[in-house]
């Protein structure tokens, strides 16, 4: 019997929401970590027990935690995160030079193949990797210390690697995002990194078209076509498909092409969604209404999906790490908001329904499909 | 023995219920403490101080005998009474919101 795990990390706490394959009925587990800023959660794709999450407060700083039984029970692991050599600096708000500071963790990717290997993307921007799940942790400096790093600035949110992604043919690619540097490859592990921002353009930054500094809002990957990405830029919906050597523009019909998650269907890697936010100091969607689009063409001709979806009066925002997909067959998607709620659809954004109404609000929302 | 509070959210993670005692070798100072703390709850390490820094974290205060001790040298002799174990030494996470 299939089933799906939802994990839902959110601004106090972490919960586990499950269902049977038809996806009708749901179990609320939690909170877990109650009181704690729980920035996210994710399964390892090689042992679907070997769950990590990233567990913070301001006052007590950053924890990991590891469950091996599917999220039952959890044990805290290392949490000791330093950067590789002298720090150095990168730019402040105001242009001036600050030392690079580790302040939480954003996201945490497990490793494809092994359970043991899992990828942190930490504020202030770089990447750690644990080869021991999760009990000590060094940096793959070589991004940080690309010689664009002294010029990353943050964005409002802090500057964050918040997206990892991992090649599934080539081992040796992955693809990161910076809030504010930009997309950045590796080719050789994690060694050394690139930008990968041509064809970006962002009206905020003294260069529009520059190398590095443009907001990435997250990437998505289709895994049977790894040379595709889809981008939520700060503005702008941006498609590549020769692995982030150049990128064009596919917000076409949107209302607001600002927003902060993407994802792809997990059967059409043609078929993606997005959740228009009105603007970048307007956190909520447009005319009120909660409206995931949908392009079935790759972008450009987006559709949007309402069935379900509360269409007045609604002011909530929905964060770059709260959607995900599962695998079963309609594809289900699954997103989080501001507001508590998490919302999922069983035929792929046709229609939609609260898997939960009242949570605290939500940061992060990744599945797992459970054969 | 020296007796120490933690906050609600630290006593969950260390799975401890009321005070925390602990065998304090030598002086009895914030470092050698927290030093003995984090030995007996390695949990704990990064929760109060940085751990590489060993820099109270900012929201992280420490009180005891009515006094804010937060900003003592790690070094400095913590209170007669608290050293003699006559009273806990009380971690506490400020008022910050939240």
């Amino acid at each position: 019997m299939s089933g799906v795990r939802v994990l839902v990390g959110t601004r106090k706490g972490a919960f586990v929401l499950t269902s049977d394959g038809k996806r009708g009925g749901w179990e609320i587990a939690g909170p877990h970590f109650g009181g704690w800023e729980m920035y996210h959660l994710k399964a390892s794709p090689a042992d679907p027990n070997r769950l990590y999450a990233a567990q913070s407060t301001g006052w007590f700083g950053q924890l990991i935690q590891r469950s091996n039984d599917g999220g039952k029970t959890w044990e805290p692991v290392g949490n000791k995160f330093v950067y590789d050599g002298e720090p150095g600096t990168h730019l402040w708000y105001d242009g001036t030079p600050r030392p690079w500071e580790f302040k939480r963790v954003w996201h945490l990717e497990p490793s494809l193949a092994d359970p043991d290997t899992i990828y942190a993307g930490v504020e202030d921007a770089a990447l750690f990797r644990s080869t021991d799940a999760g009990q000590t942790w060094e940096e793959l400096s070589g991004l940080r210390r690309h010689e664009t790093g002294p010029n990353w600035a943050p964005g409002a949110g802090g500057m964050c690697l918040h997206t990892i992604i991992q090649d599934p043919v080539d081992a040796d690619r992955m693809f990161v995002a910076i809030s504010a540097a930009g997309a950045f490859r590796t080719d050789d592990a994690g060694k050394t990194w690139r930008p990968v921002n041509r064809g970006l353009r962002s009206e905020q930054i003294p260069n529009p078209t520059a190398e590095v500094g443009h907001c990435v809002h997250r990437l998505a990957m289709h895994p049977s076509r790894p040379k595709t990405l889809f981008m939520q830029k700060h503005w702008d919906v941006m498609r590549t498909d020769d692995g982030g050597e150049s990128w064009r523009e596919v917000s076409g019909n949107l209302p607001s092409d600002f927003g902060f998650p993407i994802d792809v269907h997990a059967h059409e890697p043609e078929t993606i969604y997005v959740v228009p936010i009105k603007s970048d100091s307007e956190h909520y969607p447009p005319d009120g209404k909660l409206r995931v689009y949908r392009s079935r063409t790759g972008g450009d001709e987006w559709e949007p999906l309402t069935k379900g979806l509360p269409q007045s009066d609604v002011y909530l925002n929905v964060l770059r790490d709260a959607m995900a997909v599962d695998s079963l067959d309609p594809c289900g998607i699954y997103f989080g908001t501001s507001g508590g709620q998490v919302y999922a659809s069983a035929d792929a954004g046709d229609s939609w329904a609260p898997i939960a109404r009242n949570l605290p609000a939500v940061l992060s929302v990744e599945v797992q499909t459970l054969k | 023995m020296i007796r120490v509070v933690l906050p609600t959210h630290l006593r969950k993670l260390a799975q401890v219920g009321g005070e925390v005692q602990l065998e304090v070798p030598g002086r009895a100072t914030q470092r050698s403490v927290l030093d003995a703390l984090e030995a007996a709850y390695p949990v704990l390490r990064g929760t109060l101080r940085d751990q590489v820094t060993l820099q109270r974290r900012p929201f992280i205060r420490f009180f005891a005998s009515e006094q804010d001790l937060s900003n003592e040298l790690p070094d400095a002799q913590l209170p007669d009474a608290v050293a003699r174990g006559a009273e806990p030494l009380l971690v506490v996470g400020a008022m910050a919101g939240g």
